[in-house]
C-alpha cells in the first residue's frame, strides 16, 4: 500500500493541513462511510444510523460523534432538511391569490401566506410588497404533506432590500454560527455588518461600505472551507489579522 | 469496449493448455492498479474518479434536487437518474458523443446497480442526478463506472444502506481471471472470451450481474465467488478513499 494509507487514523477529510491537531480526538470523530458498522451493543442509533443485527451502521457519510448511549453520524455534505422553527432565505417564484411561492433550494416549495406578514397587504397587488425575484428572511412555521409553510410574524423576517447573499452548504451552517454564535457575532464585529444565516445555506450580509460585506463574505467562505478543522476560531481570528493588514 | 466479437472455437491447436497467461502478466485473482479518489469536481454536491488500469471513470452527483419534466416526479420517494458516455476521446477510434444504445444500457444497468443500496424515501418529488463520464477505456468500464458512481453518491451525503462495489469476471478460455482488460476481452484463443460484469454491496449481496458470453452453470457459481473475493479488496480502496479525501493508488506503475 502507498502512503495515503497510512493516514487512515486521521479520519480526517478533504483539504485539512493540521492533522496533528486532530489526533487527539479522531477517536470521536471519525469519518465513517454508509454500510459501516460503527457501533455494537447497549447503543443508540442516533441521526445518520440504522440498527441492524444488533449492531449500529451508518447510513451516511459523515463524522461520527458518540456520547455515553447515543451513537450518530453528522453530515459532511448533502442538501438542505427543512424543519420547524429553522430560519431560511429563499426568493420568491410565484405570486398566487393568497401568498408567495417561495423558493429555498430545495425539491420542495415553501409557501408564504399574506396571513403570515405582520403589514398591511393589498391582496390585488401582492407584487407591491413582495414581487418576483425577491429575496426575503422567514422562518419555517409548519410543515405537512402538502409542502412548506413559512412565517414573516417574528423580529427580523421580511424582504430583503439591500446587501448581497452568500450560499454555503448547508451542512456547514452550524460551523459559521459557531458555538453559542460565537463565530458569527466576531465576524459580525470585525466587520461591522449584519449577517443573517439561513439554515438552507444562504447567508445575507448588510453592511454601509462594500468592502466590508466582501470581507464577511470572504470569511465565510473561508469557514466553509475549512470546516473541518478543530480550533476554527482561532483560525479565523488569524484570517482576519492578515487581511487588516 | 464492452461490444463483444463473437466467441471463436478456435480449430486452432491450444498452444497453452487449462492455464492460461493473462496478457499484462497478472495472476488470475489479481486486478489491475486502482486510483480512487473523491471530490475531484467541486461544482458538484459530489464526486468520485475511479481507474482500474487503463479504464478512468468520473462521477459526479447532482441533488437531491426537483425533478424536471414534473410528470417524471414520484410523490412516494426518490429517483435515481444515471448518466453514463464515453468520451470522445476514450479510445483509439474516435466515438461519436452523445447518447447511443449502448450507453443508454449502461445508464440503465448502472441505475439498477446501485438503486437497492439507496435510500431516497426521505426525498418525494426530488431526483439524483449521477454523470459518469469515461475518460479512457479499456474495458470493465461500467464496473468503474459504477464504483466511482457509489464513491460519489457517499460524498454527496444521500443515505445509503451500503456501498456498492463493482468487479468484471472474465472467462479466458476455461480459466476465471479477475478484471479484464480490453486485450483479454478479445481473446479469441480456445473457448473465447466471457466477460461478467458484477457488482456487490460490501455485505456481499449481489445487485447486479451482467453475462457476456457462454459459461456453465456451475462455473457461473465460482465466478461469483472469485467476484465477491475481489470486491473486498476494492471496496476497502473506496473506503479509505472517502475517508480521507485523498488519492488513494494500488499496485505498481499505473499502465
Amino acid at each position: 500500500m502507498t502512503e495515503e494509507r497510512k493516514n487512515k487514523d486521521d479520519g480526517q477529510a478533504t483539504g485539512s493541513p493540521t492533522s496533528s491537531k486532530q489526533s487527539n480526538d479522531s477517536s470521536t470523530r471519525e469519518i465513517v462511510i454508509p454500510g459501516e458498522v460503527i457501533g455494537e451493543g447497549d447503543l443508540l442509533p442516533g441521526e445518520g444510523t440504522e440498527k441492524r443485527d444488533g449492531k449500529i451502521v451508518a447510513v451516511r457519510y459523515g463524522l461520527k460523534e458518540s456520547d455515553s448511549k447515543l451513537i450518530k453520524v453528522i453530515p459532511l455534505s448533502g442538501v438542505y432538511q427543512p424543519r420547524r422553527g429553522n430560519i431560511v432565505i429563499g426568493k420568491v417564484e410565484m405570486l398566487t391569490f393568497n401568498g408567495w411561492v417561495i423558493d429555498i433550494g430545495i425539491g420542495e416549495n415553501a409557501f408564504l401566506s399574506v396571513a403570515e406578514v405582520p403589514r398591511y397587504v393589498n391582496k390585488n397587488d401582492l407584487g407591491e410588497v413582495m414581487d418576483l425575484g425577491d429575496m426575503a428572511v422567514a422562518k419555517i412555521w409548519g410543515i405537512n404533506a402538502r409542502g412548506i409553510d413559512l412565517s414573516l410574524k417574528s423580529r427580523g423576517l421580511g424582504k430583503i432590500e439591500e446587501g448581497m447573499i452568500v450560499e454555503i452548504n448547508p451542512s456547514k451552517v452550524p460551523r459559521v454560527i459557531g458555538k453559542e454564535g460565537s463565530m458569527i457575532s466576531m465576524i459580525k464585529e470585525e466587520t461591522d455588518c449584519q449577517i443573517t444565516v439561513g439554515h438552507n445555506g444562504f447567508v445575507w450580509i448588510k453592511g454601509d461600505e462594500i468592502e466590508n460585506e466582501l470581507l464577511a463574505k470572504k470569511a465565510i467562505e473561508f469557514i466553509a472551507r475549512k470546516s473541518f478543522v478543530s480550533g476554527l476560531t482561532d483560525e479565523v481570528k488569524k484570517f482576519f489579522e492578515e487581511e487588516k493588514k | 469496449m464492452e461490444v463483444k466479437s463473437k466467441p471463436e472455437v478456435s480449430s486452432q491447436p491450444n498452444k497453452k493448455q487449462n492455464s492460461v497467461e493473462r496478457p499484462d502478466g497478472r495472476k488470475a485473482d489479481e486486478t489491475r492498479p486502482i486510483v480512487a479518489e473523491v471530490g475531484i469536481i467541486p461544482n458538484a454536491d459530489g464526486s468520485a474518479k475511479f481507474a482500474f488500469g487503463g479504464t478512468v471513470a468520473i462521477a459526479a452527483v447532482y441533488g437531491p434536487k426537483k425533478m424536471h419534466p414534473q410528470h417524471k416526479q414520484n410523490p412516494s420517494k426518490g429517483v435515481l437518474r444515471c448518466d453514463y458516455s464515453m468520451m470522445s476521446f476514450s479510445v483509439k477510434d474516435r466515438i461519436r458523443p452523445g447518447p447511443s444504445r449502448r450507453s443508454m444500457e449502461i445508464s440503465k444497468i448502472t441505475e439498477w446497480a446501485l438503486q437497492p443500496a439507496i435510500d431516497l424515501e426521505a426525498y418525494p418529488n426530488m431526483v439524483v442526478d449521477v454523470h459518469i463520464n469515461i475518460l479512457q477505456a479499456d474495458a470493465s468500464t461500467r464496473c468503474a463506472g459504477i464504483n466511482a458512481a457509489a464513491m460519489a453518491l457517499a460524498h454527496a451525503g444521500i443515505p445509503m444502506k451500503d456501498m456498492v462495489t463493482s468487479v468484471s469476471i472474465g472467462k479466458l478460455d476455461k480459466e476465471l481471471v479477475v478484471d479484464v482488460n480490453k486485450a483479454e476481452e478479445d481473446w479469441e484463443e480456445g473457448e473465447g472470451a466471457t466477460d461478467i460484469a458484477m457488482s456487490f454491496t460490501s455485505a456481499g449481496e449481489l445487485t447486479h450481474m451482467q453475462l457476456d458470453g457462454h459459461i456453465t452453470t456451475e462455473q457461473l457459481k465460482e465466478a461469483v465467488k472469485l467476484g465477491q473475493k475481489a470486491v473486498k479488496e476494492i471496496y476497502e480502496i473506496q473506503k479509505q478513499a472517502l475517508k480521507t479525501g485523498k488519492k488513494i493508488e494500488t499496485g505498481g506503475k499505473k499502465k
